[in-house]
């Protein structure tokens, strides 16, 4: 699976191997989707709507599984003010109104390949999220950084929270299940039927379970968490990182992939799947603006 | 008396001559102050003076008072359509060409809202800014829609506004108001109004008081059966309405402008905690809300497009505009605090050793709403920086407002382990800070005589005793005392003081704590320990700056935030004992 994939690129020093090139270009397809529907996204469209409009763009384009489905926040939801239990992560018939944040969410399987990307972005002018966005760009790279000392993933979690902290935030990807700031993706089997629990793909599922039960025996965890059991070295493997912040009902967040290898050239021991990706675009355009 | 450096001119219309006087730069936008009863022009002295600056300021005697003639005979002559043939005068002899700001305290508000509401006046006024003075059309639909359906609720209104509506009762007896006026209630007025209604002696009342008080009796009389027997069912107003209501006001409950919005469509609400005679007493507080209400008027009649970051924040009526000083802004509760304020509009002044944070944290307040946000570096334990910062921000930013002394530091261990030198440095930021701060800021607040409020950041500490926390819940406990005398101190001079007690929030002093009588790493071992416990625990800093802003509005004494700070204040008193078990027990780090 995929920890396969990444003996293979450490094997061959940095190309791509095509099953590592399977997982860029079903990350692409998911941003291009949430880029996508953000662009139709206008007022008066509900959490529910927006989510259909990702599955069906993507069903359209030959997924058939997913890791989960799409998920939409609307307003003070991307912030996930109020929330308690889980079942208030699925999209509701909130309404999106002018200079409204919204954060489209979505882990399609493709051709065996999972994603599992986040896309902040607001209706309209909306000065706060456009700081937030902004200042998501030093996480991506503490992440990366403390990953490549193979610093153990707890403290690298507790360091993120400083880091936002610091920033004035709250750390929002605490609400996740588990308060996970990322979790392990891998290869699925493709089959022709595949039932979904609480939205989440029964396929992907028992991968992570596979990996949970492992991971138990070995001292790992595929989810990346404040609690002891994270608090491991960095496991080789694709890791969907989401890191999520909050202020004061406005909430941002970005996800993709992480890259974690076994070789011992620090550059290759980690590093994103992909710098294309519109976040990254973004700050690089505000950048030499 | 004469308001300074005014020109007085006088307006002849409808047989009377009114004595009108203006301030500041004609060609800036007029600004037209309607005084009410039983007063003079005068009572807007204050305010005028500040408004001069940035516009054309016009005040007029209304007829009958001060130095304007009386109609004759006087009765029928103040009724509101002949007060608004006054007003068209004055208002055509000094901005003849364009629309003006109209302003009304009282009575002066009763007939503004005529103005604004009468279709005559239609292009003739640009905004409205009313205090203590409603509708007499809006307040007879009030009372009849309570007398209609007189829920429990509408019941207790409706007596309540009935009681507090003694004097216009009085007032519709005839000749006694008037002797009254012109023997002993004339002479005793001015100490009644320092003393009752804390107005500040001086120039004000003035000698044509028993006068002004007899004749405008009228004003009662002519108007008040008429109106609220058959109240207007067009009274909407035709131009943008500023509402300021005290909200100590005896005269008038707040509960009267609670349907405002359906008669005024762009209404602005503001509150203020001070009694009926805001010009008087709050004279710098109404020329910066009038000031800033007519200019954004301004601005949209010429196209400009107002602020995209407005405050929004639950309380934005109360703090708009206000000047709120938090110290240790850079993390934890004092930032939140900051951002709460700076939500309901307020201006902040975010004061912490640590000058990053403190930028940061003022930077993020202009963004949700801060109209300006400043960042001051300064260790609050420090008596002359801390002088040098009252000095500074008096000269640059004005008198703070709310201040919220909230910079605190942690330690643990036992009593036998705290070293003098610890006992200094806790003592010295969670104590002195407080004293520096209420010193120095306090006194600003009590020597402009305007109000304001003072918030302590205490701990449930303070009433919670443990053998983990001595030195800390002593420092506490003193800042607990220190805001409850300060409280009675300065409550005879509209200053509030609150203690807040928050109990266990999560916020990074435990990381920052110092524990006493152990290794540096031990220390640190601890800090984590104590730091993901009260993360487990997770009680937002932000519900505590909520609690905060409550406590300002409410002006509460002692606030605990947490269920266990409420838990442990309610057994402070019930069952001390029960707290002297728990001060036994090992915290679990």
């Amino acid at each position: 699976m995929a920890s396969a994939a990444v003996s293979a690129v450490s094997a061959s020093q940095g190309e791509l191997t095509t099953r590592l090139r399977g997982f860029r270009e079903v990350q692409r397809l998911a941003y291009a989707c949430a880029e996508a529907v953000a662009a139709q996204l206008k007022p008066g469209v509900t959490e529910r709507e927006a989510a259909r409009m990702q599955r069906e763009w993507l069903r359209e384009r030959g997924v058939a599984d997913w890791f989960h489905l799409p998920f939409a926040w609307f307003g003070d939801r991307t912030a996930f003010v109020g929330f308690r239990v889980p079942l208030q992560f699925f999209p509701t018939n909130r309404r999106l109104e002018a200079g409204m944040p919204f954060i489209l969410d979505m882990a399609p399987v493709h051709q065996g390949f999972t994603a599992d990307v986040g896309y902040s972005g607001c209706l309209g002018l909306n000065p706060v999220h456009d700081k937030l966005l902004a200042d998501l760009e030093p996480h991506r790279e503490l992440i990366l950084r403390e990953v490549r000392e193979r610093r153990p993933l707890r403290e690298i979690y507790e360091d993120v929270e400083r880091l936002m902290t610091r920033q004035g935030y709250a750390n929002r990807h605490r609400a996740y299940p588990f308060g996970v700031i990322a979790h392990k993706v891998g290869r699925v089997k493709e089959r022709r039927w595949s039932p979904r629990l609480f939205g989440f793909g029964t396929q992907a599922l028992k991968g992570l379970a596979s990996d949970a039960l492992h991971g138990h025996r070995d001292g790992w965890s595929p989810l990346w968490s404040p609690y002891t059991f994270s608090d491991h070295p960095p496991r080789p493997g694709l890791w969907a990182v989401e890191p999520h912040l909050g202020f004061r009902g406005t909430g941002a967040k970005f996800e993709e992939i992480l890259v974690v290898t076994d070789s011992k050239d620090p550059e290759q021991s980690a590093f994103w799947l992909d710098d294309d990706l519109p976040h990254v675009r973004r700050w690089a355009e505000e950048k030499s603006a | 008396m004469s308001i300074e450096q005014a020109t007085e001119r006088w307006v002849r219309t409808g047989g009377v001559e009114l004595c009108v006087a203006e301030l500041g730069d004609p060609a800036r936008p007029t600004v037209l102050l309607v005084h009410g009863y039983p007063d003079s022009k005068e009572v807007w002295a204050e305010v005028a003076s500040r408004l001069a600056a940035h516009f054309h300021v016009v005040l007029y005697d209304v007829r009958g008072h001060g130095r304007s003639t009386a109609p004759r005979p006087l009765r029928g002559g103040f009724t509101l359509e002949k007060l608004t043939d006054d007003f068209l005068a004055v208002a055509d002899a000094v901005s003849p060409d364009k629309p003006v700001h109209l302003v009304g305290h009282d009575w002066g508000s009763v007939q503004a809202w005529e103005f604004v509401t009468v279709e005559r006046t239609e292009g003739r006024i640009a905004s409205f800014t009313s205090m203590s003075g409603p509708s007499l059309d809006h307040f007879g639909h009030w009372i009849k829609k309570r007398m209609a359906r007189p829920t429990p609720r509408r019941a207790a209104q409706l007596l309540g506004q009935g009681a507090k509506s003694w004097y216009v009762y009085l007032l519709h007896t005839p000749v006694l108001p008037e002797l009254a006026w012109r023997g002993p209630l004339g002479r005793q007025w001015p100490k009644i109004l320092q003393r009752v209604e804390k107005v500040p002696a001086g120039d004000y009342p003035t000698a044509s008081l028993p006068q002004d008080a007899a004749r405008g009796a009228w004003l009662y009389r002519d108007n008040v059966r008429a109106r609220l027997r058959r109240p207007r069912a067009d009274a909407y107003a035709h131009a943008p309405v500023q509402l300021i209501t005290p909200t100590g006001d005896a005269f008038l409950s707040e509960r009267l402008y609670d349907d405002l919005e359906q008669w005024a469509p762009q209404l602005v609400r503001r509150s203020l905690p001070a009694k009926h005679w805001v010009p008087r007493t709050r004279p710098d507080q109404l020329a910066a809300w009038i000031g800033e209400f007519v200019t954004a008027t301004e601005d949209t009649a010429a196209g400009v497009a107002p602020r995209d970051t407005a405050a929004s924040g639950p309380y934005a009526d109360r703090f708009g505009g206000q000047l709120v000083l938090v110290t240790g802004a850079a993390s934890g509760i004092g930032r939140a605090t900051a951002y709460a304020f700076a939500e309901a509009g307020a201006r902040i002044v975010a004061v912490d050793r640590d000058a990053e944070g403190a930028a940061r944290t003022a930077e993020m307040a202009r963004l949700i709403g801060a109209p300006d946000a400043w960042a001051e570096t300064v260790d609050v334990s420090d008596e002359q920086a801390m002088e040098k910062l009252a000095e500074k921000v008096a000269a640059e930013y004005g008198v703070v407002d709310v201040l919220v002394n909230n910079a605190g530091v942690g330690i643990s261990g036992s009593f036998l382990d705290t070293t003098p030198e610890d006992w200094k440095k806790v003592l010295d930021v969670n104590l002195w800070g407080v004293i520096h701060g209420c010193r120095l800021f306090g006194k600003q607040m009590a020597d402009r005589g305007q109000g304001g409020h003072i918030v302590n950041t205490a701990s449930a500490a303070a009433y919670q005793p443990s053998k983990a926390l001595p030195a800390y819940s002593t420092s506490k406990a003193a800042v607990l005392m220190l805001s409850e005398c300060l409280r009675a101190e300065l409550a005879g001079r509209g200053i509030g003081v609150s203690a807040i007690c928050p109990g266990l929030v999560n916020t990074n002093i435990t990381s920052t704590a110092r524990f006493a009588g152990v290794s540096a790493d031990e220390e640190k071992r601890r800090q984590r320990k104590s730091s993901r416990l009260y993360g487990l625990r997770n009680y937002p800093p932000e519900k505590v700056a909520d609690a905060v802003l409550k406590a300002v509005v409410r002006n509460q004494a002692v606030v605990p935030v947490t269920p266990e700070a409420r838990g442990a204040r309610l057994l402070s008193r019930l069952a001390p004992r029960a707290l002297r078990a728990i001060a036994r027990m090992e915290p679990p780090l």
